[in-house]
């Protein structure tokens, strides 16, 4: 479970998140939407205490992420791909981070297997493609079995295979009655992973609510989503090229 | 695929995370980058080598040899400087702050975990560079020039007074780096400010030169006695005792890592 209740964040004069209020339920995998700069990446880093709100609070688990007790065996997260050290081996990364937790160290093979990088896990991880780079993200966040998964963009640069590896990971730790949390602006991804949304512009909650519920009526979710979104919309490309006479 | 955790790690253990598991993840994280082991190689390597040529070239017998033997620490100091600010602004670059905050949360804990470990670790090769010089450039004396023993006065408290100066310069830095956060910025305060800037201060202000970092280790820690200069005593600064001027060292260091846990625990990661 986590809990947001009035989320603020401000950056100078810009309101990145401006008084946000969900919940994430367990035994689902709730997507959460928004257009580029709507604020997502930010309540991730709030829920993770990585960032100080200005007002409100975030818990998962009914605590603040600052007063769990072994945070990794509680909170999974992935916020980007390549935050680790490029010199060091992915072994080495996940073992560091177990040794924190006191996590047991056989639990790092088996997250390495679990994302396909066991042939992988003594190479220099600087030497690694974006979408293995996602893989030793997913891994990490694995590695304390938690009951709460945040996942910021994770299909990011993954092959074909790694997309449908998440999205069936996804689904099945759902499905074993934990909270998975998964932003994403790939709109017919999320179509077929999560069952629940969280849709967010400009900071605000736009919506909370079902795949189902938010594409009833519209052609696709897409559709729903760009409707949804369109007076919040922060960075926008011209529509369509002018006709030149 | 499966993903039940066939490793019991659900079995949560009592209590909570603390210095012990931090130190024990900043131990894995330091000992896993080759550079680190290159850096602490170059400035064991480069310290003796100071020694050795301060062995074959002395000619002044009345000279504090063990003084000299010593002059490879100056250098050295500033790889275990620079290095003390890499392992804390590397994690800002490379973005690992954020997994490592996520695993250890009480940001002051986890500075405390990371200045226990480096400061262990720069105290060790610190002690090993000091040694090994004071023991090359006393086996390679030539010209009839008497080698210094560790049992004469003041020379065992140089050797090892100079060796914990490798640890207290690399503490500073990592404070340094947990301020600053960017990587050259960070070396740059450290090189400019404690090498350039403070020296020359001592320099042209006899006053302040016990405070200043390298002038303390030039004329006080590393010394048998008493540094002379000229005729006159009177023009000499003045240094406090080695023991003293280590503690002016080490309040530095924990000035450094204060302000910088302060920091840490406040700013955004």
């Amino acid at each position: 479970m986590i809990e947001a209740q009035g989320l603020t964040k401000r950056y100078g004069p810009t309101v990145a998140v401006d008084a946000l209020s969900f919940d994430v339920r367990p035994g689902s995998v709730t997507g959460f939407l928004g257009p580029n700069g709507s604020g997502k990446s930010t309540t991730m880093r709030l829920i993770l205490g990585l960032d100080r709100p200005d007002a409100g609070q975030a818990r998962v688990g009914g605590r603040r992420y600052r007063e769990l007790r072994w945070p990794l065996r509680e909170v999974g997260a992935m916020l980007e791909a390549r935050a680790f050290h490029p010199g060091r081996s992915p072994r080495s990364h996940l073992a560091a981070l177990a040794a924190g937790n006191a996590i047991p160290r056989a639990r790092v093979d088996e997250v390495l297997d679990m994302a396909g990088l066991a042939g992988a896990a003594r190479r220099r991880a600087g030497k690694f493609s974006l979408g293995m780079g996602q893989r030793l993200g997913v891994a990490a966040a694995l590695l304390g079995d938690p009951a709460v998964l945040l996942l910021d963009e994770p299909v990011n640069g993954l092959d074909p295979e790694g997309v449908r590896w998440i999205r069936n990971l996804l689904k099945s730790l759902a499905a074993q009655g934990r909270t998975v949390l998964v932003s994403s602006h790939l709109i017919s991804e999320m179509a077929l992973t999560a069952e629940r949304l969280v849709v967010i512009g400009r900071g605000r909650l736009l919506a909370d609510t079902t795949v189902a519920e938010l594409s009833a009526g519209s052609a696709s979710l897409e559709d729903a989503f760009i409707r949804l979104t369109s007076e919040a919309v922060e960075y926008r490309g011209s529509k369509t090229p002018e006709a030149t006479s | 695929m499966t993903t039940t955790a066939a490793t019991r790690v659900r079995r949560v253990p009592g209590g909570r995370y603390g210095l012990a598991q931090a130190a024990r993840m900043e131990w894995i994280k330091l000992r896993s980058l080759r550079s680190t082991w290159w850096t602490l190689a170059v400035t064991v390597a480069g310290t003796i080598a100071i020694g050795l040529g301060v062995g074959l070239s002395s000619r002044n017998a009345s000279a504090d040899v063990t003084n000299n033997a010593l002059a490879g620490v100056v250098p050295g100091l500033l790889l275990t400087g620079v290095l003390g600010v890499l392992t804390m602004t590397s994690e800002y670059s490379c973005g690992s702050v954020r997994v490592t905050l996520a695993a250890i949360p009480r940001r002051p804990l986890l500075l405390a975990a990371k200045a226990a470990v480096f400061g262990a670790v720069t105290l060790v090769i610190g002690e090993a560079a000091s040694f090994l010089a004071f023991l090359a450039a006393a086996a390679t004396l030539r010209h009839g020039i008497a080698a210094p023993a560790l049992s004469q006065p003041g020379v065992l408290r140089a050797v090892v007074l100079s060796g914990a100066a490798f640890c207290l310069i690399g503490l500073l830095g990592l404070g340094l780096g947990a301020i600053i956060r960017h990587s050259a910025a960070a070396v740059g305060v450290l090189v400019a400010g404690v090498y350039v800037a403070a020296m020359a201060i001592g320099v042209a202000a006899h006053s302040v030169a016990a405070y200043m970092p390298i002038l303390i280790l030039e004329n006080s820690l590393s010394t048998t006695r008493p540094v002379t200069c000229g005729s006159s005593a009177a023009s000499c600064p003045h240094f406090f005792s080695a023991w003293a001027e280590l503690g002016v060292l080490g309040l530095y260091a924990v000035i450094a890592l204060a302000a910088g846990g302060w920091l840490l625990a406040r700013r955004d990661a």
